[in-house]
């Protein structure tokens, strides 16, 4: 399976099919526009856009066109749909997505019961959308450069960040490689290739695209993925990366999570066209929508957009469609907008987790012993990493003056003094005892 | 996003192009009113003793400060709307031809975009220098700017950073820029911490700050005063060298007042000393701020602490621009040693006026007249 299948797919559908006889002194004086139609010898010249005429008056209508269709590769059973559409992947590393996309639910778990213990300032789960983070992190290289938006833990989790790791953000403990700076689950992993999690929304999205760029100058074969959920593919930014990204011809993977809610909007109060991946073709983007409780079907989509990226440096966007089942953050109670059936029927019926279990069980794969074993040991890792980051002191607070450039400005230095010598003098009005000294 | 820029981008056009555009703006009023309120004095500080240089001007010494970092570095890019055919005021004039279609190109139309696709570029260890095309149209990049490029290093506890993107764009006034071609938006960034904004006033400071900021680890703005990039004219070492940031020059010694300004304004206050001298015979201090942050806090105080006087002049509007920032600080740093009270002379709170723009400006006159305040204060 392909994209390229899929494009053309698409393109027969709606009946275009890739010839042209612009004439060429045209062609000379404004360039090439994108071949994405059929024209006759009396198409119309304009530079901007290569149509033919047409003599009677037509609106065109979004319902003009059928909307993308959602790709599975096994339903909710975990019975595959298309022999031919199976990943055959072997046991081993199907395992390793199981375990952890369970291993992500249950630090989910432990972390936002912490927070309403007051123990951690704020959490965001990502129930019902961890097939989406492993079945792309799957598909991709371990050195494709990824920018996320915050909802993309389990990304990291299949790269290797470690417990440890994730605990050490959440408290902003010494251990922090942030250094504490940042609130909860903004993590970077600069050996992981992970950038630095921000709380703007979609700003990411077109420096995924300038660092496709780069990656493409420098010849590295790598691809960028940028993740971002139905709400941030409204801001302007999401907008200017798509079309740099077109334009500018970078191989960068737009990966949308469609989890039907920003906040509290419902996707109808956020868009009125074919969602996300249905702005594809506007942008001359390749798209797909993919079933996003399907870990198989987000690990083939990936992979095809990956390699299409690389290999003719343009962008690809995924909109995984699924279901934001844990409430938007710590600060937010969802049922004050949605009810708490409905959030029930998908996290009982439509789940990425339980899907692949049943996969993994009909393969014999996986059984109810091995279940038991791995939750126990789960608890016990996430505890344990838990109660050492919750030990762990703060960063000595002089932290806080670093890093605002390269090397720290005269003025800077002379801010850092200050609060030096103010701390000595007041220094039971401090937390010292927490922060390094 | 320009409708026509200044005249100097007329010039530039192709001759059909000027036709049009001559139509839509007169040329010989737009010359002589560009050229009212400022004579260009040509640099005299680090003289090129013994340097090969060349006569040439501000777009020029921009454009041979760009070719030579696409030389110097192979993985630096150029971009922006309109870059690819040279610019709308020639600073990247064949440059694309030079060095190829990937390494200078146009951009779709979008500020916003074009930050952050810079700040894309830099993460990922390239040099990005992106060009805006009038100061006056960063705002939709200002998201971009202050809370991703300048907050890049600190909150990922560096382990990223943007620091090789330089962001270049023309600013302030030009003579008829109005509204949208003339403002000096400096002090909405110099409150952005990890940023660093820098205002060369001419050709030689031009070219060898531009190449400190390209090669600086930090994000820099690079604030091009757009009527100097032809009317600065002078000898530019023809050698690549750079000029430090956050360095201010003194560029004419006194023991009087102190004036302090950057970009156009340092030849308004040049002529302003030259006035002082034959009106009221005393001799004033004048100051080039050159960086705007980080600034040169030492140079200022040392000669504040000398002259007891001091007036701050700028084109932005008065309140919440970047005087404010210096005479707070002065006064702080300075108290025991001033005569009078620091003065402002800048922009009225108004928006950039087309055709008040003479009433507009803190011209000689005005700056002249603050400095008859200090001294009978």
């Amino acid at each position: 399976m392909s994209l390229r299948h899929i494009s053309s797919a698409f393109s027969r559908r709606i009946n275009y099919a890739g010839a042209c006889c612009l004439p060429k002194k045209f062609a000379r004086q404004y360039g090439q526009p994108a071949a994405i139609g059929r024209y006759d010898e009396e198409s119309a010249k304009f530079p901007g856009a290569r149509a033919n005429y047409t003599n009677s008056l037509e609106l065109v209508h979004p319902e003009s066109r059928e909307p993308f269709a959602v790709y599975r590769v096994m339903d909710r059973d975990g019975q595959v749909l298309n022999a031919e559409e199976e990943p055959k992947l072997d046991q081993g590393f199907v395992q390793k997505m199981y375990k952890d996309m369970t291993m992500l639910n249950t630090m989910d778990r432990i972390l936002y019961e912490s927070q309403r213990q007051g123990r951690i300032s704020f959490y965001m789960t990502n129930y019902g959308e961890e097939g989406t983070h492993i079945g792309s992190a799957a598909a991709l290289k371990p050195d494709d450069l990824v920018y996320g938006q915050y909802r993309e833990a389990g990304v990291l989790l299949w790269r290797g960040f470690t417990l440890e790791e994730f605990m050490n953000q959440c408290y902003g403990n010494c251990e922090d490689e942030g250094k504490g700076r940042q609130m909860p689950v903004h993590y970077g992993s600069k050996k992981l290739n992970f950038v630095t999690i921000s709380s703007p929304l979609s700003t990411q999205m077109p420096q995924a695209v300038g660092s496709a760029y780069a990656m493409k100058r420098s010849g590295s074969g790598n691809c960028v993925i940028v993740y971002f959920g139905d709400g941030a593919a409204s801001e302007g930014d999401a907008h200017v990366a798509f079309n740099f990204a077109a334009t500018l011809e970078c191989p960068v993977v737009f990966f949308c999570r469609n989890n039907g809610f920003a906040i509290s909007t419902p996707t109808h109060e956020q868009y009125r066209g074919d969602a996300v991946a249905g702005r594809g073709p506007a942008f001359g983007i390749t798209a797909v929508r993919v079933d996003g409780n399907d870990v198989f079907a987000v690990y083939n989509a990936t992979k095809a957009a990956c390699n299409l990226a690389i290999q003719e440096n343009k962008p690809v966007i995924i909109e995984a469609m699924t279901y934001r089942v844990g409430h938007h953050s710590t600060s937010d109670d969802s049922s004050a907008y949605r009810s708490m059936e409905e959030v029930n029927l998908w996290d009982s019926t439509d789940q990425p987790i339980a899907r692949l279990r049943k996969y993994m069980e009909q393969k014999g794969w996986w059984n109810e012993s091995q279940e038991n074993e791995w939750k126990e040991s789960t608890r016990k890792q996430v505890l344990k990493a838990f109660a050492e980051a919750e030990k762990r002191p703060k960063p000595n607070w002089k932290e806080m003056f670093h890093d605002v450039y390269q090397d720290m400005p005269s003025h800077l230095r002379s801010q850092m003094k200050e609060m030096e010598d103010h701390v000595a003098k007041y220094k039971d009005h401090y937390p010292l005892s927490s922060y390094k000294s | 996003m320009a409708l026509t820029g200044s005249m100097s981008f007329l010039r530039s056009l192709s001759y059909p192009s000027r036709i049009i555009l001559a139509r839509i703006n007169c040329v010989q009023n737009a010359s002589r009113r560009s050229a009212s309120h400022f004579s260009y004095v040509a640099d005299t500080v680090d003289a090129a003793d013994g340097q090969a240089t060349s006569r040439i001007n501000m777009f020029q010494a921009i454009n041979n400060a760009l070719d030579t970092a696409l030389k110097t570095d192979d993985t630096a890019v150029i971009f922006g709307e309109d870059v690819a055919f040279g610019g709308v005021f020639r600073c990247t004039l064949g440059l694309q031809d030079k060095y190829g279609k990937d390494r200078v190109f146009n951009t779709p139309l979008s500020e916003q975009g074009i930050a952050g696709f810079g700040i894309g570029v830099a993460a990922a260890g390239s040099t990005a220098i992106a060009e805006i095309q009038f100061a006056d149209y960063i705002f939709p990049a200002f998201d971009q700017i202050i809370n991703e490029a300048a907050k890049f290093r600190y909150r990922s506890g560096n382990l990223f950073n943007c620091g090789s993107l330089t962001i270049r764009s023309p600013c302030s006034a030009v003579g008829h820029g109005a509204l949208y071609h003339s403002q000096s938006p400096e002090a909405y960034f110099a409150h952005t911490p990890g940023l660093k904004v820098v205002i060369p006033r001419g050709p030689r400071k031009a070219k060898g700050l531009l190449l400190s900021c390209i090669q600086d680890p930090d994000p820099c703005l690079f604030l091009e005063p757009k009527v100097l990039y032809r009317a600065a004219v002078e000898d530019v070492p023809t050698e690549d060298y750079t000029l430090p940031l956050g360095k201010a020059d003194v560029l004419v010694e006194g023991d009087a007042v102190t004036l302090i300004g950057w970009g156009t304004q340092v030849h308004v206050l040049h002529e302003v000393v030259k006035l002082a001298k034959e009106e009221m015979g005393v001799k004033c201090e004048l100051i080039d701020l050159v960086s705007i942050l980080p600034w040169d806090r030492e140079t200022i105080f040392k000669s504040v602490k000398k002259t007891g006087r001091v007036i701050v002049a700028h084109e932005a509007p008065l309140t919440g621009g970047f005087g404010a920032e210096l005479a707070a600080s002065i006064q702080e740093e300075c108290f025991l040693h001033l005569e009078a009270p620091v003065q402002r002379v800048t922009g009225f709170d108004t928006p950039f006026p087309h055709i008040f723009e003479p009433f507009y400006l803190p011209d000689k006159w005005r700056c002249l007249d603050a400095i008859k305040k200090v001294l009978k204060y």
